[in-house]
């Protein structure tokens, strides 16, 4: 259970990025963080992180306030929280198997990590995750061979490996490709599904976190302005979270997903059993 | 009714200098500069023309050149001058990589920066042979003194340039390891060290054969190995050792480029 509780963060430039922000997230919940380019997405998540500093609040998860922590203590609270980064940020000259194995630093002590030589079962499970996303047969290439999608589910590899109790994901699709882009969120949900994750997942796609997402935040300047079901996302709420637009074709009909089976325009939602051969077709 | 007559518009590159009075100002005050310096320049071309023959004498006494009666003189200049290389180089970069490290504003702490910085400048702002000079009132005469010019040189260069290969690295791949939990130590070998190695490499071997040509001179001053042998032929008036020992310093400096040139291309 995560707890954010009147979150603020002003930058050194004075900007005003959260203005006291209140979302408990439940175990097992998926949600989106909607919400225009700078409306404090990405500030939210890295707070929760502390890759960035919160200027006051509270974020609990599990109890403890993350706020308050010392350096190790940190460590220790990071490695429960996985993150998954927009354009991968994977290191690009470590392999494929370096960057899954980065996930256990924060388990495993320095000369173990610089001889490579990580316990068996990290070992196990780092060929477990990547044969769960059809990768296992890139363990040793480098990560920059790689096309965009596979990145990505490298780097959920990465976050997964860490034995997370939440998933913090910063515009997972930013640079993918519409189809890349939902297999990768489909990927992120069923994970999410069979581990029992929490997740918050920042998104500018609004199809997306409605097709994805149980619940959805929207963001605007730094303030809370929806909270809700995806369903809720009407042409009025739209407006009041980007402001004035035409979003008939942007929104999901919601009638047409009360009414019985799923319609052509809601996307398919296949059943959460990846076969390595549509998973292949990432290249 | 109006017809909408467009006139065409003109265009023109802006100028570089706005103001046109500035613009010319500085162009004519550079020109009467530089004929002011020109002429004040003192060029004795009879003398010149006196010194041609000379030079051609002087030349000439380098050929041929003898390898033979100075060879075991200059094979051990040569030993020296490479094991100072080595040595130097090897220190020399060891050192450099805590100081360079140090000296990365986006991961060192403001006073440890400032330290660093402090020591690069310093280790910058003098030559070599300056450097040499006073290593050698130091040490005494030999290879001692000309192996710590060259590890003291090898820091300036080396860590400034390391140091500004840290600042330049991908914040993101960095931080993505940060998020894991990592350690301090581990973050710099896991989100730090792949981004900067292969710069590192090449440029280890770059400083590699800049040592060797500057154990050549620093030896002049009495910083020992091949320089030394070199002086100690001119002293002499052994010019045809002399052009022996110029040609084999050419050599191994070619080599040590094409070496490498080939090395740096392999690692990228």
């Amino acid at each position: 259970m995560l707890r954010i509780k009147g979150l603020t963060k002003r930058y050194r430039t004075g900007d005003l990025a959260l203005k006291g922000i209140d979302i408990d997230v439940p175990d097992g919940q998926v949600m989106a963080l909607i919400g225009p380019s700078g409306a404090g997405k990405s500030t939210v998540i890295r707070c929760v992180d502390r890759l960035v500093e919160p200027t006051s609040g509270s974020i609990e998860l599990n109890d403890v306030d993350i706020v308050k922590l010392g350096a190790g203590e940190l460590r220790r609270a990071r490695r429960r929280m996985g993150m998954i980064f927009q354009e991968y940020a994977l290191v690009e000259r470590l392999s494929v198997m370096e960057n899954v194995l980065t996930g256990r630093l924060g388990y495993v002590g320095f000369w173990q990590s610089w001889l490579r030589r990580f316990p068996q079962s990290d070992i196990d499970e780092a060929f477990r995750l990547l044969e769960r996303v059809g990768l296992d047969h890139m363990a040793d290439k480098r990560a920059d061979e790689l096309s965009g999608g596979q990145r990505q589910r490298v780097g959920i590899c990465r976050a997964l490996i860490q034995n997370p109790e939440l998933l913090l994901v910063d515009e997972p699709t930013a640079s993918l490709d519409p189809k890349t882009s939902r297999q990768i969120m489909r990927l992120i949900k069923e994970l999410c599904t069979e581990r029992k994750l929490s997740a918050i997942i920042n998104i500018h796609d609004v199809m997306l976190a409605q097709t994805f997402a149980e619940r959805i935040v929207g963001l605007r300047l730094g303030e809370i302005v929806y909270d809700g079901p995806p369903d809720g996302l009407t042409p009025a709420v739209l407006t009041s979270i980007y402001g004035e637009e035409d979003w008939s074709a942007t929104i999901r009909k919601v009638d047409e997903q009360a009414g019985g089976p799923e319609e052509d325009n809601v996307l398919p939602f296949e059943p959460p059993r990846p076969d390595r051969n549509r998973l292949a077709g990432l290249t | 009714m109006s017809v909408a007559v467009t006139a065409s518009r003109r265009w023109k590159k802006p100028p570089l200098i706005k103001s046109a009075w500035m613009r010319w100002t500085l162009a004519i005050g550079a020109a009467v500069y530089l004929a002011l310096v020109f002429q004040t320049t003192p060029v004795n071309w009879a003398r010149a023309w006196e010194g041609l023959p000379r030079g051609a004498a002087f030349v000439s006494a380098f050929f041929p050149p003898d390898f033979i009666s100075r060879w075991d003189e200059i094979a051990e200049g040569i030993a020296e001058s490479l094991w100072m290389t080595v040595v130097s180089t090897v220190v020399g970069i060891a050192l450099s990589v805590s100081v360079g490290t140090g000296a990365a504003k986006n991961i060192a702490p403001a006073p440890v920066y400032y330290f660093c910085r402090a020591v690069l400048a310093v280790s910058r702002s003098f030559q070599e042979i300056i450097l040499a000079i006073f290593f050698v009132k130091l040490f005494g005469f030999g290879p001692f003194a000309g192996f710590v010019t060259l590890s003291f040189a090898t820091i300036g260069f080396y860590g400034k340039l390391f140091a500004e290969d840290i600042e330049d690295m991908d914040p993101a791949q960095a931080e993505a390891v940060r998020a894991s939990g990592a350690s301090w130590l581990q973050w710099i070998n896991y989100g730090v060290q792949p981004q900067v190695m292969p710069r590192m490499i090449g440029l280890g071997l770059y400083r590699f054969d800049i040592n060797f040509r500057e154990s050549a001179v620093i030896g002049i001053v009495g910083g020992g190995g091949i320089g030394a042998t070199l002086n100690t032929a001119f002293d002499r008036y052994e010019f045809s050792s002399a052009a022996a020992i110029i040609i084999v310093i050419i050599v191994i400096v070619m080599l040590c480029e094409y070496g490498s040139g080939y090395l740096r291309r392999w690692v990228q």
